[in-house]
């Protein structure tokens, strides 16, 4: 990799793993004494501690969110937008990022040890909602000393977050920015994540949940889940543009022993691949759960309308075109709540070939309507401090 | 927007919901943001409109107007607004009646096809009329529909829609001096103050 493309990069980072030293009373009841978490920060925080962002990130994301390992030639996930000069701009901003609990980079999660016991969490490890990320997020804003983050931003189960943070705790950030997301999952959505689930579970290697423990990984399993997610990531358009019916291998003239394998079968079996050894089964389990369970309104007379009411913050509510997993019809039915709540809202449909992974692309557009959002909101913070 | 139609403040009340559609760079809804403390939303489609909108602070929503506004509830805007965009809907009498259908009131500016300089235009060159008002070809143009004061004065009259007060603006003169008298003639845009 040149060096040119680590311009406006926020350059090599490390991590750092914060203890949070309280019990986290968790949706489902049960109560995690005390918990950790991986965190990368980015930016300088200002005298007042005002130009806080608080990065969430979704299903099979982590704390690495921008710049560089020692060492490492990959950026962080969403280094397209985080940096110098960048919409979330790193001279202006504090940018926090951290790994969610449940999830499998180091925060307390299935992979560690539950203290109680002295094992490996495995499928032991509670059931999460959405809002048990949100109220780990918020114990650590306390830790950092922050009041009230300037934004809070998320695309996907991120961009879910970012709206229950304005649902729950109200006073707590200024803006929220909401990315490829929706209120609730389709039953669509909810069956993709359950044969995920399922191809996960059929694994011999899975041991019902209590594989470390049994020094196996179930790889296939967990690959097959991804490869499934993936082509949910991606739209129709975009493959046949990368892949068509290109073939890798083989021929399609008869009498030719050599097997067919089309470029597509090998990209989607590389990314299973490369994903089941990165991420842990159990943690895909929790995470897609926690996903299915989601619903903005459901405590709220299923009435979003009557959710948002309780939000004092501003939103910036962004889909893509080709998005068909959280489509741009979603991102339209939290706008119209926002507006019937009398919220301040802006809302742009970003025209892309890309899916749902668009979120993390770079795009012209998405670039220019997320950074003159934040600019606007570090103008306010920097004109107000002076 | 070249004409000044910052008195459409005066029209609008204080504190109440404002929609303007085809709301450009956002700049009639901040000004009214300051002069009146409303809450307004914009709609466009434009994606450099929408950057200024989103630079300003002012709330813009990406949506087409000639698609469906059915997404906005009965009445659930105090005055919806629309400057300078109707005649370039695909289907100006309906976008009327759902503007009134949102809002209980709406303001409407729209460029006076009948205004003396484009009849001398078509009347003299016999080209369609390109003047600061309407300023493309008539192949490129996004105003489809063309219209008179008058013409609109009997659109509100076929649709029992009450006109609670007009203004006419105009650069000139001539256009100044004459345009409370002959409207049609004088007035290069009109602004309608409506209700149902």
């Amino acid at each position: 990799m040149s060096l040119d493309s680590r311009e406006n990069s926020v350059g090599t980072v490390s991590a750092e793993k914060i203890l949070i030293d309280k019990p986290l009373t968790l949706a489902c009841g049960a109560v995690l004494p005390s918990h950790e978490l991986m965190v990368e920060t980015y930016g300088t925080l200002n005298a007042n501690k005002s130009n806080a962002i608080l990065i969430c990130h979704a299903l099979s994301g982590s704390h690495h969110a921008a710049g560089y390992y020692e060492g490492e030639e990959k950026p962080g996930w969403w280094d397209n937008y985080i940096g110098p000069g960048k919409p979330m701009d790193t001279e202006r901003f504090f940018i926090v990022s951290l790994n969610n609990i449940g999830s499998c980079f180091g925060s307390t999660g299935p992979t560690t040890i539950n203290p109680e016991t002295g094992k490996i969490w495995g499928a032991d490890f509670p059931a999460l909602r959405a809002r048990d990320w949100v109220e780990s997020q918020r114990l650590l804003m306390e830790h950092l000393g922050i009041e009230c983050w300037a934004a809070v931003i998320g695309g996907s189960l991120g961009g879910m977050q970012a709206m229950r943070w304005a649902l729950e705790h109200p006073d707590k950030l200024a803006n929220s920015i909401v990315i490829a997301s929706s209120m609730k999952l389709s039953a669509q959505n909810i069956a993709f994540n359950e044969i995920a689930r399922r191809a996960i579970k059929s694994d011999p290697d899975f041991h019902a949940g209590h594989y470390l423990e049994n020094h196996s990984l179930p790889k296939h399993g967990l690959a097959l889940a991804r490869m499934i997610g993936h082509v949910t990531y991606l739209s129709d358009e975009l493959m046949g543009q990368k892949f068509g019916r290109e073939l890798r291998s083989g021929t399609f003239s008869q009498g030719e022993a050599a097997p067919i394998e089309f470029q597509i079968e090998s990209y989607l079996n590389y990314q299973g691949d490369k994903f089941s050894s990165g991420f842990d089964a159990n943690s895909y389990i929790l995470i897609t759960k926690m996903l299915d369970y989601f619903d903005l309104s459901r405590e709220y007379q299923n009435n979003p309308v009557d959710a948002f009411s309780y939000a004092k913050c501003n939103f910036l509510v962004v889909s893509f075109s080709s998005d068909w997993r959280f489509s741009p019809q979603r991102s339209r039915e939290i706008t119209d709540a926002l507006i019937g709540a009398g919220k301040n809202v802006s809302y742009a449909e970003i025209e892309s070939d890309l899916g749902h992974d668009a979120f993390l692309l770079p795009n012209p557009r998405y670039e220019s309507v997320l950074g003159n959002f934040l600019s606007g909101i570090a103008d306010q913070l920097e004109g107000n401090s002076q | 927007m070249t004409q000044n139609i910052s008195f459409i403040s005066s029209w609008i009340k204080t504190n109440s919901r404002v929609l303007d559609l085809g709301c450009g760079d956002g700049s009639l809804l901040a000004e009214l943001k300051k002069q009146r403390n409303i809450s307004g939303y914009g709609l466009e489609i434009d994606p450099d409109s929408i950057n200024q909108c989103v630079a300003k602070g002012v709330n813009v929503i990406e949506q087409d107007l000639n698609k469906s506004l059915e997404n906005f509830p009965d009445n659930s805007f105090d005055t919806v607004v629309m400057t300078q965009a109707l005649q370039a809907m695909r289907y100006p009498h309906l976008v009327l009646d759902e503007m009134l259908r949102i809002g209980s009131q709406c303001i409407i500016t729209f460029p006076n096809f009948g205004h003396w300089r484009a009849r001398a235009y078509l009347t003299l060159r016999g080209r369609m009329p390109v003047t600061k008002q309407l300023a493309y070809q008539w192949y490129d143009t996004p105003n489809i529909h063309f219209f008179t004061y008058s013409d609109f004065e009997a659109l509100c009259r076929e649709r029992n829609i009450s006109v609670l007060r007009k203004q006419f603006i105009g650069e000139h003169f001539l256009d100044r001096l004459l345009k409370n008298l002959w409207p049609n003639l004088f007035a290069e845009t009109a602004v309608y103050h409506l209700s149902k």
